[in-house]
Parts: C-alpha cells; sequence; structure tokens
C-alpha cells in the first residue's frame, strides 16, 4: 500500500540517488528537473493515444457498434498503427500558405497544452512544479493556444481555415472570461492559489463540489472548459458540416496529428483541474492518491465523450449568448454567495448559500427567457 | 551551485536576446499579421523578465491579460479587415532616417539616466514578498480609493461599450 502510493516519487529519488554518485550537485538538480519534464512529455502523448482509442470505442458502444477491433485485443494497438499511418503520410502545404506562420502553428499549439500539465497535481508530491500561482498559470498558459489556432487559420490562407479559426477565438475570448470568474470562489475558500494547496484544503472529504457554490461553479468551469478545448458540443470552429474541419482544414499528416493532440490533452487537462478544483484532487480512502486523481479525471473525461455522443452542435449565436447571458452572470452570483458562505458560521451558511443560489438561477431564468431559444415546430406537408 | 547559476543566467540573457529581437521585427516586419504574433512573443519575454525577478504573479497576469485577451482581439481586428491582413506594407517612409536620429539621442539620456540612478536592492533587507497575497492585501487596504476609481472607469468602459455595441432597435 505505501509502496504504491509512493511508487513514481520512490521511481524518481532512486534515479536521483544512483545519479547522485557519479555527477555533481548542479548536474542532479538539473536531472531533477529534466526526470518530470520527460515524464510529462511521454505521459501527455501516451494519454492522447488512448484517449482517442477510449472516445472510439466509448462513442462506438454509444451507436450501437463495436469501435476499433482489429488491431490487438479491443484494439488496443489501434493508436499506434494510427500513429505511424500519420508519421508516414504526405505532408501537403498549400502553395499560397504562409509557410513560416502554417509550420509553426501545430508546434505551437502543443506547447501550452504540454505547459498546463507541470501544475497539475496528480497524487500527494506528484507535481512538477508547485507554482504559488500554480491555478492562474494554468489558465494563463491555456489561452495561448489560441494563437496556435489564429496562425493555423490565417497561414493557410484558405477562408474556411480563417473562418473556423475566427469563431475559434471568438468562442475561446468569450469562454475565457466565466471559466476564471467560476475559479474565484475557490480562491476564496482554500486562501490560495496554488493547486496543491487548493487539493489539500479539501481534505477530509470537503470537497467543494459537495458546497452549494461549489455545485454550480463546478458546472460552469467544466462547460466553460469543454469549450475552450474546443470539443462537442461547442466544437463550431471545425464544425464539419459547415466549415469543412475550420482551422486544421489545410493540414494533413503528423502536422494535423499534433492539432489532434493538443485537442486531447486539453481535454485531459481540463478535466483534470475540475478534479483538482472542486473533487478533491488526489484526496480518497484506500487506492493511492494518483489512482484516485486519474479516476477521478477519467470521469470526466468520459463525461466529455457522452457529450459528444449524445449533444448536437450549438449555433453561433446560441454558444455565445450562453456564454455572455448565462455562465457570465451566473458565476458572477456565485462570487457573491460564496463570499456570504465563508463569512457566516458553519452549519447556517450551507442553507443560505443554497438559497441563494436557488434565487440565482430564478434570477437568471426570469431575465434571460425573452434570448432564450425559441423550441420550433415543424409540420410536415400534407 | 554555481554553475546551475550560470545556466540560469544564460537562459535569461538568451530570453531577454528573443525579447529584443521581436521586439525589433514587430516594427520591421511588412506584414501586419506577423507584427502581432512577434509582439505577442515580445510580451511572453516580458513574463519571462518578471518571473526572473520573482514576480509569479505578475508574469502570470501579463499572460493571461496582455496575451490572453488583448492582443487576441487585436489579431482578430486585423482578421477581420481582410484588406491589411495579408498585405504587405513597407514600415519605414522618408521620416524614418531623423526619427533614429532622434530616438538615438533619447537613448543616450535614457541610459544615461538609469547609469546614474542608485538602484537599492532589496531596500527592506529582508525578503521582498510580492506574491499575490500581499499584493490583494494592498489593494483592499492602503490603495483601495486608486482600486475603486480604477474599477469605477472599466464598468463606465464595459457600460459604454455595451450601448455602443447594441444593434439599433
Amino acid at each position: 500500500m505505501e509502496f504504491a502510493e509512493n511508487i513514481f516519487v520512490s521511481l524518481k529519488q532512486g534515479i536521483l540517488k544512483v545519479l547522485a554518485n557519479f555527477l555533481p550537485d548542479w548536474m542532479v538538480v538539473l536531472a531533477a528537473i529534466l526526470i518530470s519534464i520527460t515524464a510529462i512529455a511521454i505521459f501527455g502523448p501516451v494519454t492522447m493515444m488512448y484517449l482517442t482509442w477510449l472516445e472510439r470505442k466509448v462513442v462506438g458502444r454509444i451507436q450501437n457498434r463495436f469501435g476499433p477491433n482489429r488491431v490487438g485485443i479491443f484494439g488496443l494497438l489501434q493508436p499506434i498503427a494510427d500513429g505511424i499511418k500519420m508519421l508516414t503520410k504526405e505532408d501537403i502545404v498549400p502553395e499560397s500558405a504562409d509557410r513560416v506562420t502554417h509550420f509553426l502553428a501545430p508546434v505551437i499549439v502543443v506547447m501550452p497544452a504540454l505547459l498546463v500539465f507541470s501544475v497539475l497535481p496528480f497524487g500527494r508530491g506528484m507535481t512538477a512544479v508547485n507554482l504559488n500561482v500554480g491555478l492562474l498559470f494554468f489558465l494563463a498558459v491555456s489561452t495561448l493556444s489560441t494563437f496556435a489556432i489564429f496562425m493555423g487559420s490565417w497561414g493557410s490562407r484558405n477562408k474556411f481555415s480563417v473562418l473556423g479559426g475566427m469563431r475559434a477565438v471568438a468562442q475561446m475570448v468569450s469562454y475565457e472570461v466565466p471559466m476564471v470568474l467560476s475559479v474565484v470562489p475557490v480562491i476564496l475558500a482554500a486562501g490560495t492559489l496554488s493547486t496543491v494547496e487548493i487539493v489539500e484544503a479539501q481534505a477530509g472529504g470537503k470537497w467543494f463540489l459537495f458546497t452549494p457554490w461549489g455545485f454550480f461553479a463546478c458546472l460552469i468551469f467544466f462547460l466553460c472548459g469543454v469549450a475552450e478545448v474546443n470539443r462537442t458540443p461547442f466544437d463550431i470552429a471545425e464544425g464539419e458540416s459547415e466549415i469543412i474541419a475550420g482551422f486544421h482544414t489545410e493540414y494533413s499528416g503528423m502536422k494535423f496529428a499534433l492539432f489532434y493532440m493538443a485537442e486531447f490533452m486539453g481535454a485531459f487537462a481540463v478535466s483534470g483541474l475540475t478534479v483538482t478544483l472542486f473533487l478533491g484532487g488526489w484526496q480518497g480512502p484506500w487506492l493511492p492518491s494518483w489512482l484516485w486523481f486519474l479516476l477521478k479525471t477519467y470521469l470526466f473525461v468520459l463525461v466529455m465523450i457522452w457529450f459528444r455522443g449524445t449533444f448536437p452542435r450549438l449555433r453561433v449565436d446560441q454558444l455565445m449568448g450562453f456564454a455572455w447571458k448565462v455562465l457570465l452572470p451566473f458565476a458572477l452570483l456565485n462570487v457573491f454567495v460564496a463570499a456570504l458562505w465563508t463569512l457566516l458560521p458553519a452549519p447556517k451558511n450551507h442553507l443560505v448559500a443554497l438559497a441563494a443560489e436557488i434565487a440565482a438561477v430564478f434570477l437568471i431564468w426570469f431575465f434571460s427567457r425573452k434570448d432564450a431559444p425559441q423550441k420550433r415546430t415543424y409540420t410536415y406537408a400534407t | 551551485m554555481e554553475p546551475l547559476y550560470l545556466v540560469a543566467r544564460a537562459g535569461l540573457y538568451l530570453a531577454s536576446l528573443v525579447t529584443l529581437a521581436a521586439a525589433v521585427m514587430v516594427v520591421t516586419l511588412r506584414n501586419i499579421f506577423h507584427c502581432a504574433l512577434a509582439l505577442a512573443l515580445v510580451l511572453l519575454g516580458v513574463a519571462v523578465t518578471y518571473v526572473s525577478l520573482k514576480a509569479e504573479f505578475l508574469a502570470v497576469i501579463q499572460i493571461l491579460l496582455y496575451v490572453g485577451a488583448i492582443l487576441t482581439l487585436m489579431i482578430y481586428a486585423i482578421m477581420l479587415t481582410h484588406r491589411i491582413g495579408s498585405q504587405v506594407v513597407p514600415q519605414t517612409n522618408r521620416q524614418s532616417l531623423i526619427s533614429f536620429a532622434l530616438l538615438g539621442l533619447f537613448n543616450v539620456f535614457f541610459t544615461a539616466a538609469v547609469l546614474k540612478t542608485d538602484w537599492k536592492l532589496n531596500p527592506s533587507g529582508g525578503n521582498l514578498n510580492v506574491d499575490a497575497r500581499a499584493l490583494g492585501n494592498f489593494f483592499m487596504g492602503e490603495y483601495v480609493f486608486p482600486f475603486e476609481i480604477i474599477s469605477v472607469v472599466l464598468i463606465v468602459a464595459l457600460v459604454g461599450a455595451v450601448i455602443l455595441g447594441r444593434s439599433d432597435e
């Protein structure tokens, strides 16, 4: 039990102990950094490979079919076969493309997706960098992927790409606002910006999900997170039925795979951060901490896949209206409720906060019912 | 630990070099979209400088606001006005020589001022802590009045933007 809990930490310590025998002190420090970087650089892409497999399997089941099952048992080697196919595919660059921008976009899109893993607490003492502004670091760095999408869409010189890029950016800028506001209550309650300390503040089953404000904040944050990584039902940026493939229309081979990789790693990272902020991170009984983190994160990943299997794509105006007219006021009211919750004494605050949340839901419904999309009924021609 | 210090120093100088090169690119590249991307690199380089000065909060806010929000809006505007987005515009004109000379003069004075100033390192003697908590305490305590004024100005700007952007109905 103790062994399983510390397996990764002791592995790193063991390697460092061996290295310390024949390397000077400063190189051991560098090695410690390099080990963390290598672990993340392997973990990210491997997670992405098997997320594609998981998604194809689960969506297959939702659509009453098997999904990949030809390569390896349960199709487990499918991601590797796909990887080989992607690497050996011809790389096509449009003749009028802006070559530098077109080339750099898929390279840059992966960087923020990998960087955000550095502040995720994967388990007890398993955070690559315990930054005292870790949460803000995550939010700030994840906005950088916007630039890669811009570069890819503009560099392709294709009107569908440009349309997709503009949609992606309008969406990301809009959903950024409620996303940042929805984590403010967590910062308020935990009193820190460090992801490690936020997890520690939820020790003993006091997950923020179980507070009235935490439940709604979690909902807002997760929805905004799904929008941030451009997944269904917020995938208007690559809506196949409207604009071919959006910003990655002109990409093929490994460059396309890198965009795909960034999307899946982003989905995993957003799920991981939701778990860190609201579900107590790696806290949990019996099992090792890192296993708890992965279990909870995969729960959210499965919810994302479930979304993909069930929801139709939103229309552009509905999507923007949802961010600005529903999520933003709700997130603001949520900050207020959380402040009330922290001010009042223990048993009373839950009731007051719950009442305030219900009032907030009612208020937002009341004021936005005019703008809510009308249900259309179509009658067959007789 | 001495070599590690040197490695960190070399990294910092490299980052500064990249920042300066990108800054030159902002004013010399002929395509406005490329200029905007170079500006993103400059802002990221400044964030690196903040990190090296142990002001992580400032660095992260720099990325979140300047790179993530303001620059994104700028690029968005460039893409919307497609006439300048894909056109090659020279960034120099006949007055560039004169302005270069004036700038050089300014630079001489500026460098002299920087060199003559007596930079006190860590005047408090202790560890100067500029983390988010300290900043928050300052905003809610000593500097609450300017903070509130800025908030009001921003709210006014926000309401004004909403009124300007409203469709005429």
